[in-house]
């Protein structure tokens, strides 16, 4: 199943992905952990330009991450019609 | 428990995520009762205050916001060893209600501490905005603990949270909440640690809780059962922590899972794809065009009122106030010795007006600043900014810092703490005197129009522009070769935007304001006396002072921008406080505080081409010395305070040598 899932990054605007796995140091995860990210939970991308940071909800929370963090965070992609 | 008195105080520790609307309920328990200090040893604000309930005097302490509690930054630290080491009769939990899964998280965390807990669930108006319906006597069954709906901006659920924490604080042995579990898959794992630790973990600590510490990988509980440990056990211990590195993932989760099944039945929510007012605003001040000229015009909005609103009010102050006070002084102590009325109308009151009239402009800009802060705004700025800070090797976060800096640089230094980083951490700190603070601003907004007229709204832009400029150069040179790159992780909330709150936005107005009139009040004061004295001492006449003597000897320095000693000796009382400059060139040029007399003084003795070069040098001076002292104090350094104070010498005096040379280059203003 792991070839399907993909960097955070890859998620265009609007589109929805189940997080699978949360890659980096302890401490970053912790860190991503305590803004609500944990493997399983939903998150829609907000803004992605294709360069710069972005924006994506989870759990109620938009939170913005640096395209580098985004990377370290691998999720499952969601059909575009939820 | 020795008299009535005692049993009728207790203790109780707000903790919350930032952003959940926090100080808005200290502020609504506490009122005016609140006292704000540091956290003993630390550098980190902690306010504290009190609350009289049916008798009781609830004691407030004001935890710093964090999301969890791991070891990860100071006030995560400082906050749950509040909660162990002191034991709080009570700790409310406050949660923001719209996001209350990834709020319950530190409330999960809470619960594994040995403080009982209430948890406040704010913003229930905004959860219901955004279609949400929340049951609290669902959660608080699910939860095992009481459960607040408040509104704390409307002042709606203090009493019920007082209750709710007068009933557990008087019958603690009836609490016993639901606890989350480390992920089923990771349950042996934890009980083996435990075992293997039983016995040897210091008091106050709870054991359970430090097994699960060292599984998360937290850094200082680790280092701590290192040396609590004899070393074959604590070998035991490490093995195992090596095995499940990513046990992390396992004890987030089991909290996730603990959370979702208190969640389950308490709250309806409407399907994704809602689009709010959030989503709306941001559709345009998160853009990277549309949000950097939002960003623009707040800046050129906050300055505008300043100039509009705050400069016409300090004329006045300065009118009515000073100039008054000091002719009163002086008609009062006719008949006194002439250096007596001099301390007082020259030094006493020439000092402490400047600290008077600095208030209309700092009052704007705080507030200014508490308002974007309220209604979710930083947290925007920062992200639009990300890029650019990237070039520095800094993100967005540090921009908020630095934007601090323009209302004072002491708070811009000690922002820093929010930059995770230690380098990226060092190198905001060493840019943020090159934010033109108000003080220098002030300075600026004096002599721009007494040398440039109606220009000077020019020239000031231009002078902001040419700091800010530099800053970004100094901060691209440094980041390359000074520091060596290295990538600094961002990661931000951002916040719903709510209505801003007139009571929020006024207190730390308030307490911002005091904690300068604090500093400046008493600095400014004795370095005006000081200046006065230098400038009298030893024969009374200022050409043959002791303040004349050190400025005689910059004076090559000087040459090579156009500037006589009186400007040296302006720009090195600068170095105790921006405003000083003003006052010395009113006591030098001996206008006293008329600001028009000293207008017309200096405006013969200075070109245009030297007065641009003095501007800018005092644009880019050495900081203040409660500045420089706070950089000492954030880097615990004496070499990078040093470096901070070479590095602003250098840059201010080469800027000022190439205006001036340059405009006697092409024969401007000469």
């Amino acid at each position: 199943m792991s070839e399907e899932w993909i960097p955070l990054t890859g998620l265009g605007p609007g589109q929805v992905g189940v997080v699978r796995q949360l890659a980096g140091g302890r401490g970053f995860v912790a860190r991503l952990a305590s803004l609500g990210f944990a493997p399983g939970v939903e998150v829609q991308m907000l803004q992605n330009f294709g360069h710069g940071p972005l924006i994506v909800l989870v759990r109620d929370t938009r939170v913005a991450l640096g395209r580098g963090e985004a990377m370290k965070v691998l999720v499952e992609a969601m059909p575009h019609d939820q | 428990m020795t008299n009535n008195q005692i049993r009728n105080q207790i203790t109780v520790a707000l903790a919350g995520q930032p952003n959940v609307g926090k100080s808005t309920v200290f502020n609504l328990l506490t009122g005016l009762s609140q006292h704000v200090g540091n956290w003993p040893g630390k550098t980190v604000e902690q306010k504290t205050g009190v609350y009289d309930h049916n008798g009781t005097r609830v004691h407030i302490v004001d935890l710093p916001g964090t999301y969890s509690l791991t070891a990860n930054s100071l006030e995560e630290r400082i906050a749950r060893d509040y909660i162990i080491r002191e034991q709080p009769d009570v700790v409310v939990a406050i949660a923001d209600a719209s996001a209350l899964e990834r709020n319950l998280y530190l409330l999960a965390e809470l619960l594994s501490l040995p403080a009982p807990v209430v948890l406040a669930l704010n913003m229930i108006d905004v959860a219901e905005q955004q279609g949400m319906r929340i049951e609290p006597h669902v959660l608080e069954a699910a939860l095992g603990l009481p459960v607040v709906p408040m509104v704390a901006t409307k002042g709606q659920g203090v009493r019920g949270l007082m209750e709710a924490v007068d009933r557990v604080s008087k019958n603690t042995a009836a609490y016993a909440p639901s606890r989350p579990e480390i992920r089923a898959d990771h349950q042996a794992v934890l009980a083996q640690i435990q075992r293997l630790i039983a016995g040897a973990v210091p008091e106050p600590y709870p054991e359970d809780w430090v097994a699960l510490k060292l599984l998360e990988g937290d850094e200082e509980i680790t280092s701590m059962m290192r040396e609590r440990l004899d070393e074959d056990r604590w070998q035991e211990v490490h093995t195992i922590l090596m095995q499940h590195e990513d046990a992390i993932l396992a004890v987030a989760g089991g909290r996730y899972e603990w959370i979702g099944r208190m969640v389950r039945a308490a709250v309806v929510r409407p399907r994704i794809g809602q689009v709010t007012l959030t989503d709306r605003v941001d559709r345009y001040a998160t853009h990277p065009f549309w949000g950097l000229l939002i960003l623009l015009g707040m800046l050129g909005l906050v300055f505008w009122l300043t100039y509009t609103v705050g400069a016409p009010l300090q004329e006045l102050l300065d009118t009515y106030l000073v100039q008054a006070g000091a002719e009163w002084v002086r008609s009062a102590l006719s008949g006194a010795p002439a250096w007596l009325v001099g301390l007082l109308a020259d030094g006493v009151i020439g000092g402490a007006g400047m600290v008077i009239t600095f208030l209309p402009i700092l009052v704007i800009f705080f507030a200014a600043l508490g308002f974007l802060e309220d209604v979710g705004y930083m947290a925007r700025a920062a992200y639009v900014m990300d890029r650019f800070m990237h070039l520095m090797g800094l993100h967005g976060k540090s921009f908020l810092p630095l934007f601090l800096g323009f209302g004072c640089n002491v708070p811009a230094v000690m922002g820093t703490r929010i930059v995770d980083s230690p380098r990226a951490r060092l190198l905001t700190i060493l840019l943020a005197p090159l934010v033109p603070c108000t003080a220098r601003m002030a300075v600026v907004a004096v002599l721009a129009p007494i040398f440039f007229g109606r220009s000077a709204a020019l020239v000031s832009w231009g002078l902001v522009g040419l700091s800010l400029a530099l800053l970004a150069t100094t901060g691209w040179l440094l980041h390359e070769f000074v520091l060596g790159g290295e990538h600094v992780a961002f990661i931000m909330e951002l916040p719903l935007y709510h209505l801003p709150n007139a009571r929020t936005i006024g207190l730390s107005v308030l307490q911002r304001t005091v904690a300068f009139l604090r500093k400046a009040g008493s600095i400014i004061l004795v370095v005006s006396v000081i200046v006065w004295a230098l400038s009298t001492l030893p024969g009374g006449e200022i050409e043959s002072s002791y303040l004349a003597d050190i400025g005689r000897l910059l004076a090559p320095l000087g040459g090579l921008m156009g500037l006589g000693w009186r400007m040296m000796v302006a720009l090195l009382t600068s170095f105790v406080a921006k405003e000083n400059t003003i006052a010395t060139l009113g006591v030098l040029y001996s206008a006293g505080e008329e600001g028009a007399r000293l207008a017309k003084v200096l405006a013969g003795v200075l070109k245009p081409a030297a007065a641009l070069a003095f501007m800018a040098v005092q644009m880019l001076f050495i900081p203040c010395v409660a500045t420089v002292a706070t950089v000492r104090q954030e880097t615990a350094s004496w070499r990078w305070t040093a470096f901070s104070v070479a590095l602003l010498l250098v840059v201010s005096f080469t800027v000022g040598i190439v205006i001036y040379q340059g405009a006697m280059l092409v024969g401007w203003g000469v």
